[in-house]
């Protein structure tokens, strides 16, 4: 393999000092929710790694993945660009076209075959001998194929990659795949959302450069770090929700008080993803703050589990003979009831978890 | 050689150029030229080589749903087609929306405008023009002293700031690894700014990837995510509570505090850094004027962000509604999306079958079928076109015409179309950029008047951003934090059958769709979206596209290296996942395969 600089180099040949570097190993550690122990640990795969190249293809998508990418505040998509990644193929951003584009590819491929990552924005269409999605003339699933031969992993970025989201959707004129239904062969690592979030993408990235190895999965191929918990476990709402407190209508007076959007058919209770922890741009908001409720946008097939509207109806929390609504009328006293129902479900689903999400792929070394 | 009915001589004997994938797109799309010996484009092909299939899929939905759909055709111009679709379903099912929710809609729209362009000229399109190696050779000095000729009031200006940058990348260049700047045509002589300007342009870059993330934040605010933010049907899902308890959980002071400074980032910049850069940088290409196509022809616009809640008619809007064919700027056409004989697509070069050659459709009643079939002389196979034969079909694109004609749509047509009519705003913008630029009018009608247009756009984007800013405040102020209108909301309210049309100005240019609703469900969807327009191929009457228009006759340094040809297509900021998705509203399934 052919000479790269390590991330450290990198730094420092940019005039970033040893104690700045430290810093940012630091916030690092803090951003993945990890230890100061961990900060020497990271300094040193810092110092002694090479900057790792990216391949990144776009299949049937809406580029919002890449949109979202470019929003990254911690890191900065710049850094990353500049200093954490080689960013070899991305054609929404890179300068060459057509042929020098593709060499561009090619020359990477050869150069870093079996090191390299492959970042996949979109799936494939496999209808119509796969001309849905056209790239150098060829269907998009041959260059898929072809690229992620050499690849050490995969990373499926959002729901297209990951599930095939809207195209996918009923009745899937275009036959779109995911990722991981074509290239069965790869470690694959699914981060849905449509799209995810700028910090979590990056997140991933800079845990992969980091610890040298895919992050922990849960059974279906995502992250438990970030995808470990529902929306509703962490949301700043969820006093409402166990008092019984709901917005029944659009713009009433519990709209404007931030209660509850369960009845409004918010998809927090059944949907895993960090936006309730972590936050949309820089934490700015997220769906419920912005008092919509959670479509559920990283969860496969979220298109077809009804209107965006209806409520989730197979919650257990509140016990079998209760609803939202019985709840929401009732007294405090039937709340406490609620609660402790509630928190013995959760309590049961952690532990089936739990036993499902021991991850073929977990740890395992890229 | 052919001479097409709008004007254009084509003659493809010459050397053929093909560019796939055309990068710093949205999308898939390639495009192929004919050259002759001097270099000169004689003949051009744009192609859209990806189709989703969305329409098909909203068939049967709950129309309160279509924006979400709707809304992931693309996400690069997130939130314009949640924009439409919700107008369109309140056109049909008669629901007014509150002044409020008119606010925070223009400023979520304006928003997107004005971070939309900024992305574009720097990110997607910057590179045509700007040199990023060749800024390695400049002098910081000097550099600083460009900055501060052509603005004064941007506070990153030192040299030691320029030598930092520079600095930065002369290491990133070193280390070997491109990356994106990899097999960029940096020898090329199309390239002809100073390093001073590729330094400062390159500088600048940077400094727009950090803003537009926080630009976007107004969209977090009000729609909880950018991209791809929340919509309502009726108003805004965000609920407004200034005064009392429970402020936290609404937009109160503190979240208004935030938009109001985001706005005044984007005023900032536009002032200190885009226009300045686009005066600079076009000081330096003011020769280049290829690329008019149909700009001097066929413009329109349907107008967008509407002064008062609920009216919809062009003297309503501040940015502008209307058409003008064949290069009159006397006359401005009235645009009626409702009126079957002005909006058609047609099929006869793209891969949809409707039955009937040369019959166009109004997308009330569009029609799509897919038929994925190449041409006679196609040279390779069919799943590995090495030329297209653009005399049989030839794209995922459908062939739009406004009575007739291919128009070109964007900020370019926007602007022209206000000019023309005398729009005071646009009018003094205009003038006053020809007047510093030493410009005739008839420049505007260029690749470099596309991207000029965008900029002042951007500009003018930003000032009315903040005048729907402070309506929304006297507003609150005056006693009303209505933001969402219900009485229509339940389903059993609707009449069993409606049809509506939606209308906005993307980013790109007009989009429009079109919904009938029965029985409480989406009978049809059709979506006609600013690339369509744009990137449309021949019809059947062999009149070609805007795309393919204005790369017509432009000089090509080096052939085989397409700088020119990626400067034309990104000045109208090609958007493919949205020009290529509509489907058929039987929903019939796509096996039609057919090989000659």
């Amino acid at each position: 393999m052919p000479e790269i600089e390590t991330f450290y180099d990198v730094m420092r040949t940019q005039g970033i000092t040893r104690r700045s570097f430290m810093k940012y190993c630091s916030l690092t550690a803090s951003a993945l929710g990890l230890g100061p122990a961990f900060v020497p640990q990271i300094a040193h795969a810092m110092e002694t790694k090479p900057r790792t190249p990216v391949i990144w293809l776009n299949g049937l998508e809406c580029t919002c993945c890449s949109e979202s990418f470019i929003r990254g505040a911690h890191p900065l998509a710049k850094d990353v660009v500049l200093s954490m990644i080689s960013l070899d193929y991305q054609h929404v951003l890179m300068a060459a076209a057509g042929h020098a584009a593709e060499a561009a590819l090619d020359e990477a491929m050869e150069k870093y075959h079996g090191n390299y990552i492959l970042a996949v924005e979109g799936n494939p269409p496999l209808n119509e001998d796969g001309m849905f999605c056209i790239s150098a003339g060829k269907p998009f699933v041959e260059k898929l194929r072809h690229v992620a031969e050499g690849a050490k992993a995969v990373i499926s970025w959002g729901a297209c990659a990951s599930y095939g989201c809207v195209q996918a959707a009923k009745p899937n004129p275009t036959q779109a795949t995911p990722v991981h239904k074509v290239i069965t062969d790869k470690p694959i690592i699914k981060i849905p959302g449509c799209p995810p979030i700028a910090e979590v993408m990056t997140g991933v990235i800079t845990y992969m450069l980091t610890f040298d190895r895919l992050p922990e999965l849960d059974r279906q191929g995502r992250p438990a770090m970030f995808y470990g918990q529902r929306i509703h476990d962490k949301c700043y709402r969820r006093p409402h929700f166990d008092a019984g407190q709901f917005i029944e209508t659009w713009d009433d007076d519990n709209a404007r008080k931030g209660y509850c959007l369960y009845k409004m058919g918010c998809k927090g209770p059944t949907t895993y993803n960090a936006c309730s922890t972590i936050g949309w741009n820089e934490g700015t908001s997220f769906p419920i703050q912005s008092g919509h409720g959670c479509i559920g946008c990283s969860e496969d097939g979220f298109w077809d589990q009804g209107s965006f509207y209806d409520r989730v109806t197979d919650l257990t929390q509140f016990g079998v003979e209760k609803n939202a609504d019985q709840v929401g009328f009732a007294a405090a006293g039937v709340v406490g009831g609620a609660i402790a129902i509630h928190a013995a479900v959760s309590a049961l689903k952690q532990a089936q978890k739990k036993t499902q999400s021991t991850p073929e792929t977990n740890k395992e070394e890229v | 050689m052919t001479i097409t009915p709008n004007g254009f001589d084509l003659d493809n004997t010459g050397q053929r150029i093909v560019v796939d994938p055309v990068t710093r797109i949205e999308g898939h799309m390639r495009c192929e030229v004919n050259v002759d010996d001097e270099g000169i484009i004689r003949n051009a092909v744009s192609t859209g080589t990806m189709w989703r299939g969305l329409e098909v899929i909203l068939k049967g939905r709950d129309p309160r749903d279509a924006w979400a759909f709707t809304e992931r055709i693309c996400g690069v111009c997130t939130g314009t087609h949640a924009l439409t679709s919700v107008r369109a379903v309140e056109d049909a099912l008669g629901i007014t929306i509150p002044e409020n929710a008119n606010s925070i809609r223009n400023m979520m729209q304006l928003n997107l405008q004005i971070h939309d362009h900024i992305v574009h000229f720097y990110h997607l399109h910057a590179l045509d023009w700007v040199n990023p190696i060749n800024a390695l050779r400049a002098d910081p000095k000097a550099t600083s002293e460009l900055q501060q000729a052509v603005s004064p009031s941007h506070p990153l200006s030192s040299p030691g700031y320029f030598r930092d940058v520079q600095n930065r990348l002369k290491q990133f260049v070193e280390s070997g690894q491109l990356g994106l700047f990899k097999n960029g045509y940096w020898d090329n002589p199309a390239y002809l700014l100073p390093p001073e300007a590729d330094l400062m342009a390159t500088t600048h870059y940077l400094e727009a990837l950090d803003l537009q993330k926080e630009i976007v934040k107004i969209h977090t605010i009000f729609g909880g995510k950018n991209p791809h933010p929340n919509w309502l049907v009726g108003g805004v899902p965000c609920p407004i509570n200034v005064h009392s308890t429970g402020a936290v959980g609404a937009i109160n002071m503190e979240r208004l505090n935030l938009v109001s400074s985001i706005i005044d980032k984007c005023i900032d910049f536009n002032k200190n850094v885009y226009l300045p850069d686009v005066v600079a940088i076009g000081g330096f290409y003011k020769n280049w004027l290829y690329g008019g196509g149909l700009s001097s022809q066929c413009v329109m616009a349907y107008g967008d962000i509407p002064e008062n809640a609920n009216d919809y008619s062009a003297a309503n809007m501040h940015l502008p509604r209307g058409a003008i064919t064949n290069g009159d700027l006397t006359t401005v056409h009235d645009v009626d999306v409702r009126d079957p004989e002005q909006i058609q697509e047609f099929v006869d070069h793209s891969w949809y079958e409707y039955g009937e050659p040369g019959k166009g459709l109004h997308p009330w009643d569009g029609v799509t079928e897919a038929n994925f079939e190449l041409g006679a002389n196609t040279k390779g196979t069919r799943t590995n076109i090495e030329e297209i034969d653009e005399a049989a079909k030839y794209s995922w694109i459908k062939a739009p015409r406004w009575r007739g004609n291919p128009m070109e749509v964007g900020p370019l047509a926007r602007y022209i179309v206000g000019y023309a009519s005398g729009h005071e705003d646009i009018t003094e913008q205009v003038n006053g950029l020809l007047t510093t630029m030493d410009l005739p009018v008839d420049a505007l009608f260029s690749t470099l008047g596309r991207t000029a247009a965008r900029a002042l756009e951007s500009e003018y984007c930003g000032r009315l951003q903040k005048q729907f800013f402070d309506k929304l405040v006297t507003n609150i102020k005056n006693g009303d934090e209505s933001t969402a209108n219900i009485a229509k909301w339940d389903p059993s309210t609707w009449p069993a059958e409606a049809k509506g049309v939606g209308m906005s100005e993307a980013p790109r240019g007009a989009l429009g769709h079109w919904v009938r609703i029965k029985d409480g469900r989406i009978e049809n969807y059709q979506c006609v979206v600013p690339t369509t327009w744009n990137g449309s191929p021949r019809d059947s009457q062999g009149n070609i596209g805007a795309f393919e228009a204005a790369l017509m006759n432009t000089k090509m340094e080096r052939p085989e290296e397409p700088v020119e040809i990626l400067r034309t297509l990104h000045s109208f900021d090609p958007c493919l996942a949205c020009s290529t998705h509509v489907m058929s509203p039987d929903g019939d399934e796509l096996t039609t395969v057919k090989v000659r």
